[in-house]
């Protein structure tokens, strides 16, 4: 069974600076995986190169099997690839409500009509209400996206990556800067997504992390450092070692 | 005003400005000239609204569509022999639509300064261009003589220009109902979406770029055919239709009446043409210096233009009277 | 050559605010009346009145810059372009109500004026003087940016704004100066091509598109940038209206065109 995602050598390069060498990387479908490391490791620029925002220098990447190593990110969204923004990317003065619809609309084909309005196209509303209702925002719909409180926006991020519909979800940091109360709520709704999609989520958050994680990669200086389960990583020193002042949880 | 979150069912403050059209029509028979030139504007700036207000694409070239539609008609009602308006404006538009679409197509790929420059060196080169080539299109006199058949044969373009203005209305009606059912749809909100966030509206998978050509070139189409109408109405056809100065006064025109809200595109030329026939007139230094001025204080203070300030005043009443009612 | 230092200064200010600032013909045609003014109305003599030239844009500029420019920093590109709109129209209306319809008058000192025999053939001895200067505030220019640390602090605030604030450099100042700087750096610009580039109310809308594409085309926020395409449009507009009078400016700006599609950030400016 191919992988949900999977990475060949992939490498890049700015001039003189190496960020990315040789990553081979493999997400199964159903994954709960992680990808941690410390700051500058190289982890936003690998998402940044999966999602197809930033070209390789040299290696593969293949979503399901398909490669799509030279796909915008526009095409590979549309073969299933979802992702969520480190710094939180909503359309601001659009309603809830229409944040998540735009990105319905997109995946059904429906954004290039002009002639019927948009409050009519009832399918479009409804399934938006849904996603919003399973993570708690059903009430949130009518506000702007910049009134909601940050950790609701986080959740709003969400909402837009799985009306997509995706098989493969990348969260970029998806608890960063949302005070501790708030990302349990984020975790509780993780832990919600449907089981088939595969989920590779970059954090910072180790509590979060060993919780909802099932592998964890470690990228050290554009590199895999080490791969496993949680215990198997906590236990290993080179990961405390580099992780030596960053207040991991081992 | 465009989403799946609004009310898209006509209301009726809608048809206010096509009724004090009509009732200028009847009560100011010798503004009809100025009337015209008003419709026409509101027609073209409609257009720049569909993508400066929603698209959220910055120019200062939409007078090449404009002016390329002008001398279609003008050099077909002239040199051609082919009088008929209908086909003027039809070709017009075609040529506005061909024009749009090479040049979306071309410069759409750059943001910010570049786009603004790219759009300002087109229209600069078609007006060289039409400056160049007198034998076709009257160089720096302009186009006299464009022959313009009766409408359907019936209306005959009369001194009074009533049907003229009564033409162009009915263009407007039109161009109105076509850009309403385009905000109101999926692709309006979507439009919206690329100005709000275009790098989220890539990442949810929209080809952005082809999406924005689209809708530059409709956009071109209808700039296209408001500049036929002019030089319809005029039976005459100008170098000042091409060049930075129309795209200007049609940015100024657009934030005055406010950007994004289709109805500023009303506003905003009834304004500055009314004043400009008054003002500019009376005192022509003081006209720059004071739409300079006014200028600079709108984007300052009211960048929502007069709808936003009717806005924030209709807020505000609504606010104390709610108030008002709570304190009791 | 006089495209290139007006021109400078609208690169670095340009390029370090980010503002898209279309009226900066606006302060050059500001230094062209000042010159013309001190030396018709005044009697200053031609470098004195050069200097007043620049230094009296420079402050106006900062006036402006406090009163104005600094509430639009961090709005959108629509709004700066409709306020410096504004500008040039205000500008434009007051100069034709100060100064009337006509071309400020320039009278060059005898000095300057006539012909210089070098190589073999005669050249307009102000032309070569404006070359001369050019190229000494080039240099000037030049040696500033690169080696001072003014020059360091500058390039690191266009280079990243936020990172430069939080190491302690005052951008707010700096902008302010710089800003000053490039103003009045088109204010002489102004006043020396005063000869060539006639000075009147509707100076800033008539250059406009040429100080823009100097600028667009030779990369925002470098020196050696409007440098090159200052020569190179000179240099066409020139032998296309030697060569090919018909199609005029028409190659200009299709060569424009190329070029910013080639390299939408300019010849030597940097990809954002």
């Amino acid at each position: 069974m191919p992988a949900a995602l999977q990475t060949e050598k992939l490498c890049k390069s700015f001039g003189a600076l190496t960020v990315a060498q040789n990553i081979d990387f493999r997400l199964e479908p159903g994954a709960r995986h992680a990808l941690i490391g410390p700051n500058g490791a190289g982890k936003t620029t690998f998402v940044n190169m999966l999602t197809g925002a930033l070209a390789p220098s040299a290696g593969r990447i293949l979503l399901n099997g398909e490669e799509v190593t030279k796909k915008n990110q526009a095409a590979r969204v549309k073969l299933g690839l979802g992702r969520t923004f480190q710094i939180t990317s909503l359309f601001p003065r659009l309603p809830v409500l229409d944040n998540v619809a735009l990105a319905i609309a997109e995946r059904d084909g429906l954004a290039i009509r002009m002639w019927r309005s948009a409050s009519s196209h009832k399918e479009i509303l409804e399934e938006s209400r849904s996603i919003l209702d399973a993570l708690g925002l059903a009430d949130d719909a009518a506000l702007a996206a910049q009134d909601l409180p940050y950790g609701k926006q986080r959740l709003v991020e969400i909402a837009i990556a799985l009306s997509l519909k995706p098989r493969v979800l990348l969260l970029d940091e998806p608890a960063a800067g949302v005070p501790t109360d708030e990302s349990k709520k984020i975790l509780a709704n993780l832990e919600r997504l449907p089981a088939d999609i595969a989920i590779l989520i970059i954090e910072h958050d180790m509590d979060l992390v060993f919780r909802f994680a099932r592998t964890i990669t470690v990228l050290v200086q554009g590199e895999v450092l080490v791969e496993g389960p949680p215990e198997a990583i906590a236990a290993d020193r080179r990961v405390r070692d580099v992780y030596l002042g960053e207040g991991a949880h081992a | 005003m465009s989403g799946y979150s609004v009310d898209s069912r006509l209301r009726w403050t809608e048809a206010i400005p096509f009724a004090v059209a009509l009732a200028a029509f009847f009560l100011l028979p010798e503004y009809l000239a100025l009337g015209a030139r008003i419709l026409i504007f509101i027609l073209f700036a409609l257009s720049l609204d569909l993508i400066l207000g929603y698209a959220g694409i910055v120019t200062l070239g939409h007078s090449a569509f404009f002016g390329l539609g002008a001398y279609t008609a003008g050099i077909l009602g002239a040199k051609a022999g082919i009088a008929d308006p209908f086909v003027q404006l039809f070709f017009a538009g075609a040529a506005g639509a061909v024009l749009g679409l090479a040049t979306g197509a071309i410069i759409l790929r750059t943001r910010a300064l570049t786009l603004l420059m790219l759009t300002l060196a087109i229209t600069a080169i078609l007006l060289e261009v039409a400056n160049k080539m007198s034998s076709l299109t009257g160089g720096a006199d302009g186009l006299s003589g464009v022959q313009v058949n009766p409408i359907l044969g019936l209306f005959r373009f009369d001194l009074f220009g009533r049907t003229a203005f009564l033409y162009c209305l009915a263009a407007l009606l039109i161009g109105w109902w076509a850009v309403r059912r385009i905000i109101y749809s999926p692709f309006g909100a979507m439009l919206t979406g690329i100005r709000e966030n275009r790098a989220r509206m890539h990442a949810v998978g929209a080809p952005v770029y082809w999406r924005l050509v689209l809708i530059y070139t409709i956009s071109a189409t209808m700039a296209g055919m408001a500049g036929a109408l002019l030089t319809q109405v005029n039976q005459f056809v100008g170098l000042n239709v091409l060049g930075l100065e129309p795209s200007g006064d049609l940015l100024v025109m657009l934030i005055l009446g406010g950007v994004g809200r289709m109805y500023g595109a009303f506003v905003g030329p009834v304004v500055y043409l009314v004043a400009q026939d008054y003002l500019a007139k009376q005192y022509p230094e003081y006209w720059y210096f004071g739409i300079g001025a006014l200028l600079i204080t709108v984007v300052l203070f009211a960048p929502g233009g007069i709808l936003g300030i009717i806005d924030k005043c209709l807020q505000l009443f609504k606010q104390k009277s709610s108030v008002n009612r709570s304190a009791r | 050559m006089i495209l290139y230092v007006i021109s400078v200064g609208l690169s670095v200010t340009m390029g370090l605010m980010g503002f898209i600032n279309l009226a900066h013909g606006v302060f050059a045609m500001a230094g062209g009346f000042v010159l013309s003014t001190a030396m018709a109305r005044w009697g200053m003599p031609f470098p004195l009145s050069l200097t007043l030239a620049f230094l009296a844009v420079a402050i106006g500029s900062i006036v402006l810059e406090r009163l104005l420019y600094s509430r639009l920093y961090s709005s959108g590109e629509l709004s700066q372009v409709l306020f410096s709109i504004g500008l040039i129209l205000v500008s434009m209306a007051s100069a034709r109500l100060i100064f009337g319809d006509q071309a400020a008058p320039v009278f060059l000192p005898a000095y300057l004026r006539g012909q210089l025999h070098m190589l073999g053939r005669d050249f307009p001895t102000y032309r070569v003087f404006i070359i001369v200067f050019s190229f000494l505030i080039i240099v000037g220019l030049w040696l500033g940016v690169e080696r001072t640390r003014w020059g360091a602090m500058v390039r690191a605030a266009v280079d990243n704004r936020a990172m430069a604030q939080s190491v302690g450099i005052n951008t707010r100042l700096l902008f302010m100066l710089t800003f000053a700087l490039g103003s009045g750096l088109a204010g002489l610009g102004g006043a020396l091509g005063a000869d060539i580039l006639a000075v009147q109310w509707s100076y800033p809308f008539e250059h406009l598109v040429y100080f823009l594409i100097v600028v667009a085309v030779g990369g925002l926020g470098t020196l050696r940038g409007p440098f090159i395409a200052a020569l190179l449009i000179g240099v066409a507009d020139t032998a296309c209206k030697y060569w090919t009078p018909e199609f005029g400016a028409f190659l200009v700006y299709a060569a424009t065109i190329a070029i910013l599609l080639w390299r939408p950030q300019g010849l030597f400016g940097v990809r954002t």
